[in-house]
C-alpha cells in the first residue's frame, strides 16, 4: 500500500510577472517499508515537494494522499494530529528549540500529543540512544555540535513509532561515516519497523541507499531508477578480465 | 590495480602457496576484485624470473608450490608502496567524451545524456551500498566499496557541474551553436584556440 501519494501536484508562488513555478504536475508514491530518495540541484523543487506532502504547505493543485487519505480538505487540527503521531519531519536546519534538552527536544512530539512528560521522557531516551547521543541527553542544542544538533532532529522526526518521515537532507552536517550510520538506521526503521522514508538530497551518496532513486529537476520528476539487479552482479569474476 | 605488488604484500607475511594467495587476495579486497587462478600463477612466474619472488625448488608444478619474497621483492614492495600513482595526465573518460560529443551533434539532447548517465551512476552505487548494508563486511570490503562509491560519486558530481555550466551557456549564448533556441538543437562550432591544444592522454 501507498504510504505517500502525490497527485499531479503543482505549487506555484506569486502572481503574473513575478510567477514562479516551484513544482509542475508531480505524481510521486512511496510504499509502506520503502526508502525513496529525491534528487535533485539546488531549486529543482526538493524541499517545496517535501513540505507539501508532509502537508506543512498547500499545493496550488493536486492531492496529497496519506496512508490513502486525501489531505487536502481535512481540518487543520486533523493534519497537525497527522503531523505529530504519523508524519516525522526533519528539517534542513533542524528547527531545534533552544531552550529544552536534547531529550526534551525529542520527546516533544510526544508530550504535544497528550503523553506526561515523564512517560514522553522514555522513547524520547531509547530514540537518542539509537542515534548514539544518550549521553547528550541533558545537553542544549547550543552546546552540541552541528552533527549531533541533525542527529537530535533525526530522533524527535521518528520518536513514536512514525509512519512517514520525510527528512531534508538529512545528513548535510554529517561526516560520510556518520552519515551512513544515520542513512543504515533509516532504512532499518523502512525494513524492520515498515516505515516509509522520503529522503531528499543532492548527494548521490546519500541517495544510494534507498530502494529507488528520483530525479526531480526544474520542478518535475524526470526520471527515476529501474530495480537495480542484485549486488552479485558486481562480483562476477568477468567483469575484471 | 596492481595484483603484482598485492602478491608482494601478501608474500611479505611469509611463504604462501598460489592458491592461498588467490584465496588471501580476493578476502582482503573484500572480493571486490576477484582473480583468476591463471592470473595468480602468470604474476608468480614474472615475479620469479624478475628476482622479486622465489619458489620451492623441489616440488612440482601446481597448488602444493610453495612461493617466498626476497630481499629485492621486500625493497620493490616498500618504493611502491611510496610511489604515488600517476594522476597528473587527464584518463580518456568515455563518460567526459560523450558528454562534450553531445554539445555538437544537432540531434542530441545533452540534458537527456547527462541524465542517461547519471541515473545508471546512482544504480551501480545502489548496488555497492547494498553490499555495505551486510553488517558482516569486514573493514577491507568496507574501504575498498568506499573508493568504489566515492569515485562514482565524483563522476555524478561532474555531471552535475557539467549541467550546470551547459544551463549558464544556454542562458548567456555562449553555447557551440548558440544561434539555436535549445540545447537540443546544437551546430558544430570551432574550438577556440586554447582548447584546440588541449589534448587528452591516457
Amino acid at each position: 500500500m501507498s504510504m505517500l501519494e502525490l497527485r499531479q501536484v503543482s505549487k506555484s508562488y506569486g502572481q503574473g510577472d513575478t510567477e514562479v513555478h516551484a513544482l509542475h504536475e508531480v505524481s510521486l508514491t512511496a510504499d509502506e517499508g520503502e526508502m525513496v530518495a529525491v534528487m535533485g540541484p539546488s531549486g529543482s523543487g526538493k524541499s517545496t515537494l517535501l513540505t507539501i506532502a508532509g502537508t506543512l504547505e498547500e499545493p496550488t493543485s493536486g492531492e496529497v494522499l496519506i496512508a490513502g487519505q486525501p489531505v487536502g480538505r481535512v481540518s487543520r487540527s486533523t493534519k497537525a494530529r497527522l503531523r505529530r503521531r504519523v508524519i516525522g519531519y526533519v528539517f534542513q536546519d533542524f528547527n531545534l528549540l533552544p531552550g529544552l534538552t536534547a531529550a526534551e527536544n525529542v520527546s516533544l512530539p510526544l508530550e504535544l500529543d497528550g503523553l506526561s512528560a515523564r512517560k514522553a521522557r522514555v522513547p524520547g531516551l531509547r530514540g537518542l540512544e539509537r542515534l548514539g547521543l544518550r549521553e547528550r541527553a541533558a545537553h542544549y542544542p547550543d552546546q552540541l555540535s552541528g552533527g549531533e544538533r541533525q542527529r537530535v532532529a533525526i530522533a524527535r522526526a521518528m520518536v513514536g513509532e512514525r509512519r512517514l518521515l520525510l527528512a531534508d537532507e538529512p545528513s548535510g552536517a554529517l561526516d560520510s561515516v556518520n552519515a551512513q550510520t544515520v542513512m543504515r538506521l533509516l532504512l532499518d526503521a523502512c525494513k524492520e519497523g515498515g516505515m516509509t522514508a522520503v529522503v531528499v538530497t543532492h548527494d548521490a551518496q546519500l541517495a544510494s541507499w534507498a530502494d529507488r532513486v528520483v530525479f526531480l529537476r526544474d520542478g518535475r520528476v524526470t526520471d527515476q531508477t529501474a530495480a537495480a539487479p542484485g549486488p552479485e552482479s558486481l562480483l562476477t569474476p568477468e567483469r575484471n578480465q | 590495480m596492481s595484483v603484482r605488488h598485492a602478491m608482494l604484500a601478501l608474500l611479505s607475511e611469509g611463504p604462501k602457496y598460489g592458491l592461498q594467495l588467490r584465496e588471501e587476495f580476493e578476502a582482503g579486497t573484500g572480493e571486490v576484485w576477484p582473480l583468476n587462478v591463471g592470473q595468480v600463477y602468470t604474476t608468480l612466474h614474472r615475479l620469479e624470473r624478475d628476482g622479486l619472488v622465489e619458489s620451492d625448488e623441489t616440488s612440482d608444478e601446481g597448488p602444493q608450490k610453495g612461493f617466498r619474497i626476497t630481499a629485492e621483492g621486500e625493497q620493490e614492495l616498500a618504493r611502491w608502496l611510496r610511489t604515488p600513482p600517476d594522476l597528473s595526465s587527464p584518463p580518456r573518460d568515455e563518460l567526459v567524451m560523450k558528454v562534450l560529443v553531445a554539445l555538437r551533434v544537432p540531434s542530441a539532447d545533452v540534458h537527456a545524456v547527462i541524465q542517461a548517465h547519471r541515473r545508471y551512476l546512482v544504480e551501480v552505487m545502489q548496488q555497492w551500498t547494498r553490499i555495505k548494508e551486510d553488517d558482516g563486511a569486514d573493514l577491507s570490503a568496507l574501504l575498498a566499496i568506499d573508493a568504489e562509491l566515492f569515485r562514482l560519486d565524483s563522476v555524478v558530481r561532474w555531471l552535475d557541474a557539467a549541467e550546470a555550466r551547459v544551463n549558464r551557456a544556454a542562458a548567456d549564448g555562449t553555447l557551440p551553436g548558440a544561434d539555436q533556441a535549445s540545447t537540443r538543437n546544437q551546430t558544430r562550432a570551432p574550438l577556440p584556440p586554447h582548447r584546440r591544444e588541449m589534448r587528452i592522454r591516457r
